[in-house]
């Protein structure tokens, strides 16, 4: 009996201290320095209206949300989440692909060797890679079916015209990014789907030639086009689609966040 | 009027009654206009107690060759007054001086509070101030000072936009033309734009918690999905890149095999080009303008859903064909009979 009591009286004892071991560490400087006022995170959260605001409007995310939303709008079977899924793809891309960087060269003599390697020879490179390139086929097909959400809503209706522009504008460089990226394993594969993909380029009326020249540094698929490829790939593309997210998603909460109720 | 949905009237109603400690129904009878409102005890100041002033028009008093030094004394005790730099409240008195059509010393020394206010009733042409030092005593004060116990009043006078900064708006003598002084001009608005209310109420939550948690279990299954995807699957890596080794078939990626599917049917000029540029961007970019009709009611735009769905019909269409129909020399080929050639497709699905 007494020690049964005392085994309860330890835990009571354990729990208690670990209590105010988190308390202290949530009062302490340090987490008050890092979040602002009406964090969850910080000492004495309760959950009130008003620290619901404070949630949103004292953080980072108030650049992507505002404070309240139509209760619609939150029902997953309206979005579907597809462009919000879109966007955290487009996050993954970017973590799996500066991965790949690590171990990757675009030169004719590197490119297929290094992704033969990442398979063998680096932690994880495998399932990072094969992360990467699924991660670029459903953003292409989350993308759409986003599109074909924002169709059927009729969500691209005044004042909404304007972000459909800037939508049909990310699509087509969700499928350049896709594109460019299919080209640098460098096999057998990239090599000919690239070489079919910019022969229907070639077709251009008047500039055509040149429009091809222009994507493949020459007539043909070379190393050139490699580097090419992969500086877009990396760095340019992505740095355009950032900046028109950016403006997609202004645009959506200013012109009255999300549509509807149909 | 737009009318507010029952759920939200409800709502608010409950939390006027709430704050006022009167029963939900009074509140609801008075919303419907049923009965006298509540109580808004104190009343409010009615915005019209105060009629915009006519500012007499200034007449330059003749003439004040103020020389150099005055200002500069004036300017540095009107500065010290106000508690501000001298280069701006120069600009100030500067800026005053020429709305109101007084010498700048009058202004300033009005600002140092040497003198009754420049705006004040037009002097008579004949009780001159002497040239010069402006003294406050034989300055024109044609109404006798009271202590104002309101600030000045909004409006400004007739045509002239009342650019005024005055330094001690505190103690603005009373009888002063009104609008002329003691008050700064933020900006001017048309009523009308800040009060035409378009929004719609609307029924909202909170983003935290309830967007939030949405979001986050969808960035959750999403991460699930492709890393499961990505331990069963391996992506494709074949032979090196080699340029005089053509695969047969050669096929573009799958996103643009519905395009490589309609290009074996036309005329290259045709579908490589005008498809998918033409059609493809700049028709989808004029979508919003072309569809005029303002309704976005499923029953009100079946012809847009119809025009769509075909689209989305056929791009998967070509697509599937594309990806699993086409075989050697991009033939039609059954992916049963004759296997899968789409390389991205290899370890997905096998019919052996
Ligand atoms: C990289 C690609 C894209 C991303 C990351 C993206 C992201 C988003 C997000 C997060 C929203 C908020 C609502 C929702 O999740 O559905 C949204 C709304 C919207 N998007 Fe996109 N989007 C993309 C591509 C597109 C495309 C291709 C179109 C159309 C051609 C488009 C047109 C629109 C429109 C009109 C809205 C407002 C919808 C509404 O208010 O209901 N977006 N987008």
């Amino acid at each position: 009996m007494a020690n049964g009591n005392g085994k309860t009286g330890l835990l009571e004892r354990v729990r208690e201290r670990t209590a105010e071991a988190v308390d202290r560490l949530r009062g302490s400087q340090f987490m008050e320095s890092v979040f602002r006022p009406g964090s969850p995170f910080k000492k004495g959260y309760a959950d009130s209206p008003r620290n619901r605001s404070y949630v949103i409007m004292n953080n980072v995310l108030y650049h992507l949300h505002p404070v309240k939303v139509k209760r619609h709008g939150v029902k997953l079977s309206y979005t579907l989440c597809l462009g919000g899924l879109s966007f955290f793809l487009f996050i993954l891309l970017t973590i799996t692909g500066i991965f790949l960087m690590f171990y990757y060269a675009p030169t004719a003599e590197r490119a297929y060797v290094d992704i033969q390697a990442l398979s063998t020879n680096v932690a994880f490179g495998s399932l990072v890679r094969n992360m990467h390139r699924w991660g670029a086929h459903l953003m292409v097909l989350t993308v759409f079916l986003h599109m074909s959400r924002v169709f059927y809503h009729g969500a691209y209706k005044p004042p909404r015209e304007f972000n459909w522009v800037v939508g049909v504008v990310l699509l087509l460089l969700t499928l350049l990014l896709s594109f460019t990226g299919y080209l640098l394993p460098w096999d057998q594969l990239a090599l000919w789907a690239v070489t079919v993909g910019t022969n229907m380029a070639g077709f251009v009326p008047v500039f055509g030639d040149q429009v091809k020249f222009a994507l493949l540094a020459g007539v043909e698929v070379t190393a050139g086009t490699l580097l090419r490829w992969y500086v877009l790939h990396v760095l340019f593309l992505p740095f355009i689609i950032v900046i028109f997210m950016a403006v997609h998603f202004w645009r959506v909460r200013k012109d009255g966040g999300i549509s509807g109720p149909l | 009027m737009t009318e507010i949905p029952e759920s939200l009237l409800r709502r608010s109603a409950e939390a006027k009654a709430k704050a006022l400690g009167i029963p939900v129904e009074q509140v609801l009878a008075e919303m419907k206009g049923e009965a006298p409102p509540t109580p808004p005890a104190a009343s409010e100041p009615s915005e019209q107690t105060a009629p915009p002033a006519e500012p007499s028009p200034q007449e330059p008093s003749s003439d004040p060759a103020a020389s150099s030094g005055d200002v500069d004394a004036l300017l540095a005790k009107a500065a010290q007054v106000a508690g501000m730099p001298e280069a701006l409240l120069r600009r100030s008195a500067e800026a005053k001086a020429k709305a109101l059509g007084v010498p700048l010393v009058n202004v300033l020394a009005e600002m140092a509070g040497e003198a009754p206010p420049v705006g004040a009733e037009a002097p008579p042409p004949a009780a001159e101030p002497p040239a010069g030092a402006p003294q406050p005593a034989e300055a024109p004060a044609a109404v006798a000072v009271e202590e104002p116990t309101v600030p000045a009043p909004t409006g400004n006078g007739g045509g002239k936009v009342a650019a005024v900064v005055s330094p001690r708006p505190s103690v603005p003598p009373a009888g002063v033309p009104e609008g002329v002084r003691t008050q700064r001009l933020l900006t001017v608005v048309k009523a009308k734009a800040i009060q035409q209310v378009k929004a719609e109420p609307h029924d909202k939550v909170n983003t935290w918690p309830h967007l939030m948690l949405v979001e986050f279990v969808a960035l959750l299954a999403m991460t699930g999905l492709l890393i499961l995807m990505s331990v069963a699957l391996q992506a494709p890596l074949l032979e090196a890149a080699n340029p005089n080794l053509t695969p047969n078939p050669s096929k573009a990626p799958w996103y643009f095999l519905g395009l490589q599917e309609l290009l074996s049917y036309f005329d290259p000029q045709i579908a490589g080009v005008t498809v998918p540029t033409i059609i493809g961007l700049v028709g989808f970019m004029m979508i919003p303008y072309v569809d005029r009709n303002p309704s976005t009611k499923p029953s009100d735009r079946k012809l847009a859903i119809m025009l769509y769905t075909i689209f989305l019909a056929g791009s998967a269409t070509l697509t599937i064909l594309g990806v699993l129909f086409r075989g050697k020399g991009f033939n039609f080929s059954y992916p049963w009979k004759d296997g899968i050639f789409f390389d991205d497709l290899k370890d997905w699905v096998s019919f052996e």
